[in-house]
């Protein structure tokens, strides 16, 4: 546990701090009032420069709690537009802003709330050529992304530059929160030493995230940023903490710095940028698979048997609650019940398994396949491409 | 010994649901052998094809990682608890 320590010397340190405003005095008077911030506290937050990777669910509270707070200079980097199914918790935009790039319409939106600070603006994916460059700046980082190639970029990053990188993570319900990076303490590499396979682990797109989820995660992340500053407190570093929304409970967990670590360990291997995309084992743009050889029928080939009148008989691998969304009508199995409802398909009939995307259905087939089910066809883009190329009656989710 | 396994989000799926189940165990490995024997499609989401435990997937008892203590041969007690803490990397779309 580290306490009562302020960030790591930046390229503003030593520097005479800046005086504030009489506006500034009345603007932070909640801050200035509270001894462990004070004016001592303020004037570092004013001389503070932050980066912010992704400016989504976890960017949203971020940008804003970072800028309300009076934090002088704040990055951010993003690609992404604004689209509507942001706005479920994205609470940096609205309605207005959707098809804005959203580097744009946060960087509009945190400037009307303080618009003495500064923010830069990178419309960039942060990549290993351009990582250092963006980072060096800055003071602390602060990882809002959503995928596993870029986390350990960020890492990598911010070790190499030793800036500290302030963590927040989400699934569901639940969300992990530390502080990687930190002088002495451990990194990212030394919690996960490598990422999981491509597919194994569902992003929010695919697994689906409580709106308020993000906004409680990426508010604790700006709380030990702000901290960190200020240096006061009790930092996560070496602590990992869980977050369960459903349980309304939080948990720590021991994090200790691995001295077998590649990047910041005793023996270093890894003094450079990687390929992140190869080794979180993704190649090209082409979207991750790791099951190739299953038998796939395509929607409009299922259309026109089904018109034909063969006897097809549909599997849904979706959970009952996709089902109330659309369905085709299929036999509900959850693919985690499928193990021990198998005896419910009759293998001698045609089958075609579909799920949302066509990923779950191709472990379905894949699982079935090994039980000796012979006659069974993965639906090829799951139900969205069913909407796309057949009926888009069918609601996409 | 009975011990409580918390079971994480991305993984209740394959365990009926369940954040947390009871089972009785001597030493971590026990615990989750216990574990994949009552849910048979957590063992691939757990270990590898060579039988390791994954690494993107830690177990702790109580507060402390096994990679510190003695792996998966870590003795449990009564009342202890076991999590499993696989990496997510959600967070910005």
């Amino acid at each position: 546990m580290v306490t009562k320590t302020g960030i790591p010397a930046g390229p503003a340190a030593g520097k005479p701090a800046a005086a504030l405003s009489k506006e500034e005095v009345l603007r932070y008077s909640r801050h200035l009032i509270m001894p462990e911030v004070g004016m001592e506290g303020q004037l570092k937050l004013k001389q503070a420069k932050v980066l912010c990777v992704g400016t989504g669910g976890l960017g949203a509270p971020l940008g804003l709690y970072l800028t309300a707070a009076g934090v002088g200079r704040i990055g951010l980097v993003d690609f992404d537009v604004v689209d509507s199914t942001n706005l479920q918790r994205q609470v940096l935009f609205g309605n207005s802003d959707v098809g804005r790039p959203k580097i744009e319409a946060a960087a509009a939106r945190l400037r009307d709330l303080n618009p003495d600070i500064q923010i830069d603006t990178f419309e960039a994916h942060l990549s290993s050529e351009n990582a250092l460059d963006i980072l060096k700046d800055y003071d602390i980082v602060v990882d809002g992304t959503d995928n596993f190639p870029t986390r350990y970029l960020v890492n990598d990053a911010c070790v190499l530059l030793g800036k500290p990188n302030v963590y927040g993570s989400i699934f569901r319900f639940e969300g992990q929160i530390t502080v990687f990076g930190y002088p002495g303490g451990p990194c990212y590499r030394c919690l996960y030493p490598e990422p999981p396979p491509p597919g194994l682990v569902p992003s929010c797109a695919e697994g689906g995230v409580l709106g308020v989820l993000p906004g409680i995660v990426g508010t604790i992340q700006a709380a030990e940023t702000l901290k960190l500053i200020i240096g006061k407190g009790d930092h996560l570093v070496g602590r990992l903490l869980l977050f369960d929304a459903l349980g309304m409970k939080f948990r720590e967990l021991k994090l200790r710095k691995n001295p077998e670590c590649p990047v910041c360990g005793e023996h270093r291997t890894l003094t450079k940028l990687i390929d992140y995309a190869e080794f979180c084992g993704i190649r090209g743009e082409e979207a991750p698979t790791i099951v190739t050889n299953i038998p796939e029928i395509t929607p409009r080939e299922l259309k026109s048997r089904l018109d034909r009148g063969d006897d097809l008989y549909i599997l849904d691998v979706r959970e009952t609650h996709e089902y109330q969304i659309c369905n085709l009508q299929g036999h509900l199995i959850p693919l985690g019940e499928l193990s021990r409802r198998v005896n419910e398909l009759d293998s001698s009939r045609e089958i075609v398994a579909h799920c949302r995307s066509g990923k779950r259905s191709a472990d379905a087939v894949e699982f079935l396949r090994k039980a000796g089910f012979r006659k069974i066809w993965n639906l090829k883009g799951g139900i969205l491409a069913w909407s796309d190329e057949v009926d888009p009656a069918v609601p996409k989710y | 010994m009975a011990v409580k396994v918390i079971i994480p989000t991305p993984l209740r799926a394959y365990a009926d649901k369940q954040a947390s189940v009871e089972v009785q165990a001597k030493t971590v490995a026990e615990a989750l052998s216990a574990l994949t024997g009552k849910f048979e499609q957590l063992r691939k989401h757990l270990y590898s094809d060579d039988g390791r435990l994954r690494s993107f997937v830690n177990v702790y008892v109580n507060d402390e990682d096994i990679r510190y203590l003695q792996k998966d041969q870590t003795s449990v007690h009564e009342g202890d608890t076991i999590s499993i803490v696989p990496s997510i990397a959600g967070g910005a779309r």
